[in-house]
């Protein structure tokens, strides 16, 4: 068959990851419409129009997201076992968040439900807030680096007692999480700009949408100029002992012209998206900003783990960071889950048949109520 | 990096905490995915709109249900790294393929159609509804394969290899990997009994209607439709249940002696219908008589295990302190063995760090001498390669007596059920409901006799739970444990007051 090299395969999987990431990224526009649930939906009908539609979404960020953490146990098990066994509070953290998030929906408008409406929505806010904002933290940490160290049976441990909560104290991460926070709200504003037909709704959606843009962009400029430009860890490729680069994310971009043409393209979809909504009136703006922030997320987490970078440096032991060659699964399971990847084009092509086709009219208050299952 | 007793004890105990839970909720999404699936079936066909409220009211309750089993779904995934950190690495080069190929082809295709099967009554054709249902059902099912092809593998690992320099497990054979016997059987087996709690649970709520008088048309209706995939599941469930016994017999001799309180092996061994153990220190005096009572079924476990009335079957003691005359091993020599295999994949190591290939080679060559059994080698006593006898033995007797009771009562309600009768049978209708939270106890007794029949190992005769932890402080993972605790005894109220309100309300009442 065809001879594809180890290499090929970790940087084809990273790539994948990579795209995973992005997508789910995409699709926390569910996590920012929780968060303005109160701010969009001024009465008891608009904020059920807004959870019906964002209802009929939420479970594939959630599959997003589980998937997300699925390639990498399987592509990249020595990352899967040093983060997630490590920086433990952190990813429980964020997986109670998503806990909450599951039943909140389903059970928020059941009669019995204990703890009443309330209740529920106030998970579905702690779930797109404070869930979004630290899964931003945990991505930062790929930038940053992580406070462990692996011994030569390749087995890790934290060397911190605050198992991951430290990352909050690194300004980056922090303004990682604030990033995503924010951009999770400007893709609510736009979907549901696209997916609801309310008048009301849409004019407190432009001043939102406004808001959100204001708010993000020096998040995003300082994180994008701030990964570029850094000092980074790489690693030799021969004798893989780690080293210090200055600018290497920056370096790796220019002498990568596709990927460095790619972001650019991402960054000019993401604000031209942002443009027709606003002052074009354009309700099909979220696909331009879907695809925008999808180039824009595979870019630059797809550029931390390839041209020799190390993607989790250790803070605790430089030799112990982690690069792609060091972290991924044996060439076997690499070229098994290769093949089994093919099926990422039919899924992504139901899932958009499916959205298509039940998003083909604008939700109406009136369709919630008349709806037998509802949220 | 062996951890401390307490971290491993408190790192099971959240694992079965939260696994407990989730298979609270699964085996009734397998199994009532089918059953809605079948009833719109009948809608499409028919054209009946009765059929089509009648899928809807059991639609609404599966909603109920299936969030609540993804809430708790969530963390097991991520269990793996968070909490064995150690087995993620050791063996995540073949664990998690499965888990990666669930989302996949499972996940995804039933997150997709969800949406579809609640919503899209009004927005897509008939037929396209009902394709998402089945496939939201296949997608469910899909789900159980993949990761019971995981759990399979955990029982009996086939399909790898160990390499010395990356300290870990690799693949070899995926397709081994996925067809491993045990993984087949154990998927067949589970899914069946996630159809037989389904069924339970209809024909539950139809008998609770009945009671009341009401809705009595759509309460006989969905029983017939109810115990007649019941009785065949059930039926199936016995046959799956056979071979997933006869798997465990060939892969985890210790398991089926802990099942069924066996410790003193024998040909000619007989199956313990009934009996009440001994205390575990008057069984050391007297390994041959276990039981203060017993209720035997003779030659039963020889054929079960071995498919020959006359075969031997080994017990606790025999497999613990091994049993020359039928080529039996004991765990003390095994653990010798392995802690030379450990040794020497150190000095492998070692040797290799510093360039000297000769000695490394040497070292190489006793490792692969040994390393069957190298999981041996981390255990402290050889008693610790017994699992707690008393938990699998009386988990796997209400499992077994529960999954029997439970194809009677299908055939009686469907025999009255066919000729009309059965409104009149009160007693009848009062067990059925009964029996439903039975059917929660079969299903949690079925996932100890796996889980806790296994231990102490992670991956069978491999890597011991005590290996496969993360190196975390105790108190956090108490911590964890307690918040999960609370957390998911608070949804799983709030579920049981929802299911029964919307129960109550009835299939007239909207959702």
């Amino acid at each position: 068959m065809f001879d594809i090299s180890l290499y090929s395969f970790q940087v084809y999987w990273w790539f994948i990851v990579s795209l995973l990431g992005a997508l789910f990224v995409f699709m926390t526009f569910v996590q920012g419409g929780q968060t303005l649930l109160y701010t969009l939906g001024k009465t008891e009908d608009e904020r059920s129009l807004i959870i019906g539609s964002l209802g009929r979404k939420w479970e594939l960020t959630f599959t997003a997201l589980v998937m997300f953490g699925g390639a990498i146990f399987a592509a990249f098990p020595l990352f899967y076992a040093v983060s997630f066994g490590g920086a433990y509070y952190v990813w429980m953290a964020i997986l109670f968040a998503f806990i909450i998030q599951a039943v909140s929906y389903e059970y928020r408008r059941k009669p019995d439900n204990v703890y009443g409406e309330r209740f529920y929505e106030t998970l579905l806010f702690i779930n797109g807030s404070l869930g979004i904002f630290l899964i931003g933290v945990a991505l930062g940490t790929l930038y940053t680096g992580g406070n462990f160290i692996v011994n030569e049976m390749n087995l890790s441990q934290w060397t911190q007692h605050s198992y991951g909560l430290e990352a909050l104290l690194q300004p980056f991460n922090v303004a990682f999480g604030l990033m995503l926070f924010f951009v999770s709200r400007i893709g609510a504003s736009l979907y549901l700009y696209n997916n609801l037909d309310n008048q009301e709704i849409a004019s407190r959606i432009f001043k939102t949408l406004k808001i959100s843009t204001t708010l993000f962009l020096p998040f995003f400029l300082y994180v994008l100029f701030y990964m570029l430009l850094k000092d980074t860890y790489v690693y030799d490729a021969t004798s893989k002992v780690v080293n210090i680069e200055s600018m290497k994310l920056l370096h790796t971009l220019l002498d990568n012209p596709i990927l460095f043409i790619l972001l650019i393209v991402g960054i000019v979809l993401f604000l031209y998206s942002i443009f027709i909504a606003l002052f074009k009136n354009n309700q099909k703006a979220v696909w331009y900003y879907g695809f925008g922030i999808v180039i824009i997320v595979t870019i630059l987490l797809f550029i931390v783990g390839i041209e020799h970078t190390i993607f989790y440096p250790s803070l605790s032991n430089i030799q112990s960071s982690l690069h792609i060659e060091r972290a991924s699964g044996s060439y076997y399971t690499l070229s098994v889950m290769s093949v089994v990847s093919l099926l990422v084009p039919v899924v992504l092509s139901y899932i958009f048949l499916v959205w298509r086709s039940m998003d083909k009219t604008k939700m109406t208050i009136e369709e919630v109520k008349s709806d037998h299952h509802h949220y | 990096m062996e951890n401390e007793l307490a971290l491993v004890d408190w790192s099971r105990a959240q694992f079965a905490l939260t696994a407990l839970y989730h298979w609270l909720f699964v085996p009734l999404t397998l199994g009532l995915t089918f059953i809605v699936a079948i009833m719109e079936t009948i809608y499409v066909k028919t054209g009946d709109i009765w059929w089509k409220n009648t899928t809807k009211f059991w639609m609404g309750l599966l909603a109920i249900n299936f969030a609540i089993g993804l809430a708790t779904g969530i963390i097991m995934e991520f269990e793996f790294g968070t909490n064995w950190s150690n087995y993620a690495w050791i063996v995540g080069d073949i664990f998690g393929a499965p888990l990666a190929i669930e989302g996949l082809m499972a996940f995804f295709m039933e997150s997709t159609f969800f949406a579809v099967m609640f919503f899209g009554w009004d927005k897509v054709s008939k037929g396209m509804h009902l394709t998402s249902t089945w496939l939201v059902a296949l997608g469910s099912n899909l789900s159980a394969l993949w990761i019971l092809v995981a759990n399979g593998w955990m029982q009996h690992p086939v399909g790898m290899k160990f390499n010395p320099d990356t300290a870990r497990n690799e693949m070899q054979n995926f397709w081994e990997v996925l067809f491993n016997p045990n993984g087949v059987s154990k998927f067949l087996h589970t899914i069946s009994s996630g159809y037989v709690l389904a069924s339970l649970f209809v024909i539950g709520i139809s008998a609770w209607y009945l009671l009341k008088k009401r809705e009595v048309l759509f309460a006989k209706r969905s029983m017939i439709v109810a115990a007649s995939f019941g009785f065949l599941t059930s039926l199936f469930l016995l046959i799956s249940g056979d071979e997933s016994a006869y798997n465990v017999a060939q892969k985890q001799p210790m398991k089926l002696a802990a099942m069924e309180g066996l410790y003193h092996g024998e040909g000619k061994a007989g199956i313990v219908a009934l009996g009440i153990l001994k205390p575990e220190e008057e069984i050391l005096k007297d390994p041959k008589h276990p039981f203060y009572f017993d209720i035997e079924i003779p030659n039963a476990l020889s054929f079960l295990a071995h498919h020959s009335a006359d075969a031997y079957v080994p017990g606790v003691n025999d497999l613990v302190y091994g049993n020359e005359e039928h080529g039996i091993e004991s765990v003390a020599s095994k653990m010798q063995k392995g802690k030379l295999a450990v040794q020497a994949l150190t000095d492998y190591k070692k040797f290799k760090k510093e360039g000297n290939d000769k000695e490394a080679k040497i070292a190489l060559k006793t490792f692969e001498k040994y390393q069957h059994v190298m999981g041996y080698g981390y255990l402290k006593e050889p008693t610790d390669a017994v699992p707690n006898v008393p938990i699998v033995f009386y988990s796997f007797h209400i499992m077994v007596g529960l999954g029997t009771w439970f194809l009677l009562l299908f055939i009686v309600v469907l025999y009255f059920s066919m000729i009309n009768e059965i409104e009149n049978k009160r007693l009848l209708l009062m067990l059925t409901v009964l029996t439903l939270p039975m059917g929660y106890v079969a299903q949690e007794a079925g996932w100890i006799v796996a889980e806790v029949g296994r231990q102490p190992w992670a991956i069978q005769d491999m890597l011991p739970v005590g290996m496969a932890t993360s190196n975390i402080s105790t108190t956090s993972v108490q911590i964890t444990f307690w918040l999960f605790a609370v957390l998911f005894t608070a949804l799983l109220i709030a579920e049981i007051k929802i299911m029964f309100k919307q129960i109550q309300i009835g299939p007239e009442g909207g959702h």
